[in-house]
């Protein structure tokens, strides 16, 4: 894309005033706006649509509007007995994964933030270290760990620990400073009237702490919900998989059934499109909070 | 990015978190400890250890033992010829190394994530940018194509793999057709089945999926730009350019920074949509490090190989993380969580 150099032009054309001139300009904002949309969407209306049509429709022209509507690939998929098995694994191992996320990592992150000790920075940067810890480095050892010396192969749990302690590091730094900034006083007042440092945990921090909950919360899920690497290794039986490795499956099993994969991969990304789009602004408010300086 | 980037994926949209918080060294002034804590029969100091203790064991145990421990162990299983199972008794020292290092497929992987890296950077970045500022006009429906830039970094990189990998197919792709329709010549064996073009076809689809998480950060840094610095410029007859050159992209400069440390960690260890479109293939065209290690590991079986390109992949990783927060997040740091213990002390 030539956006930069259709900037400059832009640039050059702007008055330095809001005049004529920006009627114009904003033209082409919207063109641009325009063009953004059509390619960031295309794939995936693609996708949807192409799952409406037949083999021989696509074939015959895949770039064309679909000849013929049939719901056929969908119905075919939804009333299959493995779909809905592998939506239910995926939506178990990202609620455990989440629970597990969530309430350790606030846990951690409260001395973290309210406590004065002296090995806290030090415990601060072992979190901070584990994003450098990429989860390739770590996917045999936990394989051999988790299938062969726990037991734990095509478990929810045996998925879910580890994902979480991969998801532990950005919860405890998104955490640390949205504890920090509760008032002192809440504090203080809590402590005066004879609570205790935990009793102010329970009853005061974490009920004021839920939007910083939901943005980690969000984050944990849609990660485990959309991961692949992980449960690739740790997931061996049909039954225990999730909904990408269905989707990796049957996409080599059946990769002559174009229109059915298209039907499949459509299916599959309604979920995480939905929680995204009812939780976004929450998802976006938190990475604000997270960048602003 | 990838993966977890992250989170992860790549991956993962995390965010370190460049705010000056009270937590950066600031003492918190707690009040004299009530008296009533010396009537439980412990010192107070004894107290808040075992507070703190409770609070950060259990993710502790998690993150040890499910992060640090596995880590470990590829280090341990790196120096031993093993195939996963069986007692673990041939000791080879560092033969799996030299085997990775002096391996042809592993120095084009490690190649490949070097272009990733560098490719993400200097495409997403400009591109990143020129968005950013543009939907960061008031327009309308500026909302709306904000959440529109961020569905592709939602779906699963299996999804938006296995849609991409069909619209790149040779025979009956999307993209060949309208390719050979304007009248461009397309390889035979299709984008990603052409060793020339599959790694352009594999950062193709990497730019689609991450550039809206550029976007969306560099909007929520551009949001923590005061409204009055560009009223003011205005007034003194600044044009919207100079305006952007002169204040805007200077105070992005952090939030730039820092989606560059994530894009990078992202880079080295992109797996899931390599896997998804190529399986590192034709000819090992697209193989990346994450690629190489699953090969040798549970295809072939070879842990110890599989370890060493892990251990090799780690200290990449750690060294990039390194000379990156040594050169270009070293002043961004000062004062926020991310900076070394001691230094980040107010004043």
């Amino acid at each position: 894309m030539s956006t930069s150099t259709l900037e400059k032009q832009a640039v050059r054309t702007r008055r330095p005033r809001r005049t004529e001139g920006s009627r114009r300009s904003n033209l082409f904002v919207y063109a641009i706006a325009a063009v953004v949309v059509a390619v960031t969407l295309g794939p995936v209306l693609y996708g949807v649509l192409s799952g409406f049509r037949t083999n021989t429709d696509l074939s015959r022209n895949p770039s064309g509007w679909p000849e013929v509507f049939t719901l056929a690939n969908y119905t075919n998929i939804l009333t299959g007995d493995r779909f809905w098995g592998y939506a239910f694994n995926s939506t178990m191992i990202a609620l455990i994964t989440t629970a597990i996320v969530v309430v350790t990592g606030i846990m951690a992150a409260y001395p973290l933030a309210r406590y004065q000790f002296r090995l806290r920075e030090p415990l601060y940067m072992v979190f901070v270290l584990g994003l450098l810890f990429p989860v390739a480095v770590a996917v045999i050892p936990l394989f051999i760990m988790i299938t062969n010396d726990l037991g734990w192969g095509d478990t929810w749990w045996g998925v879910a620990l580890p994902q979480a302690a991969f998801a532990l590091p950005t919860t405890v730094i998104i955490m640390r400073p949205f504890l920090a900034a509760l008032p002192k006083e809440l504090e203080e007042a809590a402590l005066i009237d004879g609570a205790s440092r935990i009793g102010f945990f329970w009853r005061i921090l974490l009920p004021l702490s839920g939007p910083g909950m939901v943005t980690v919360g969000v984050l944990a899920f849609v990660g485990s919900w959309n991961a692949y690497l992980l449960p690739l290794l740790l997931l061996r039986d049909d039954t225990m998989k999730t909904l990408p490795l269905g989707v990796a499956d049957f996409s080599t099993r059946y990769a002559s059934d174009m229109v059915g994969i298209f039907a499949y991969t459509s299916l599959a990304m309604i979920p995480a499109l939905v929680f995204f789009l009812a939780l976004q602004n929450r998802i976006v408010n938190g990475l604000q909070g997270a960048v602003k300086g | 990015m990838a993966d977890e980037a992250p989170a992860r994926s790549g991956g993962t949209a995390s965010t370190a978190t460049p705010i000056p918080t009270e937590a950066a060294g600031s003492a918190h002034a707690l009040p004299a400890a009530p008296a009533r804590a010396g009537r439980r029969g412990t010192r107070p100091g004894l107290r808040k250890g075992l507070e703190i203790a409770f609070f950060v064991t259990p993710a502790l145990v998690v993150f040890f033992g499910f992060v640090i421990w596995p880590v470990g162990k590829a280090i341990q299983y790196s120096m031993y010829n093993w195939k996963g199972y069986g007692p673990m008794v041939d000791f080879v020292g560092l033969k799996n190394f030299v085997y990775v290092l002096g391996s042809e497929v592993f120095q084009a992987a490690l190649v490949h994530n070097l272009v990733i890296i560098v490719a993400s950077i200097v495409i997403q970045l400009p591109l990143g940018l020129a968005l950013a500022l543009l939907l960061n006009r008031k327009i309308r429906g500026r909302n709306l194509l904000r959440t529109i830039v961020f569905v592709p970094y939602v779906l699963a990189e299996v999804v938006a793999g296995v849609i991409w990998r069909q619209m790149l197919q040779a025979d009956y792709g999307l993209l060949e057709t309208i390719f050979n329709f304007v009248g461009i010549p397309t390889p035979q064996q299709g984008f990603i089945g052409d060793p020339d073009f599959a790694l352009g076809a594999v950062m193709v689809v990497l730019t689609w999926k991450y550039l809206g998480l550029a976007v969306v950060l560099f909007l929520a840094g551009l949001s923590g730009v005061p409204e009055e610095l560009n009223e003011a410029a205005q007034i003194d007859g600044a044009t919207w350019w100079q305006i952007q050159r002169g204040i805007t992209l200077p105070l992005l400069g952090p939030t730039v920074r820092l989606w560059g440390f994530l894009s990078m960690i992202g880079s080295i260890q992109v797996f899931d949509m390599v896997w998804i479109l190529t399986r590192g293939g034709p000819a090992e065209s697209t193989a990346t490090m994450a690629t190489f290690l699953y090969g040798f590991g549970v295809d072939r079986n070879l842990i110890g190989v599989a370890s060493a390109a892990s251990v090799v992949l780690f200290v990449i990783a750690l060294i990039f993380a390194l000379t990156y927060q040594r050169f270009i997040l070293r002043n961004d740091l000062r004062g926020t969580d991310l900076a070394a213990p001691g230094k980040g002390r107010k004043r």
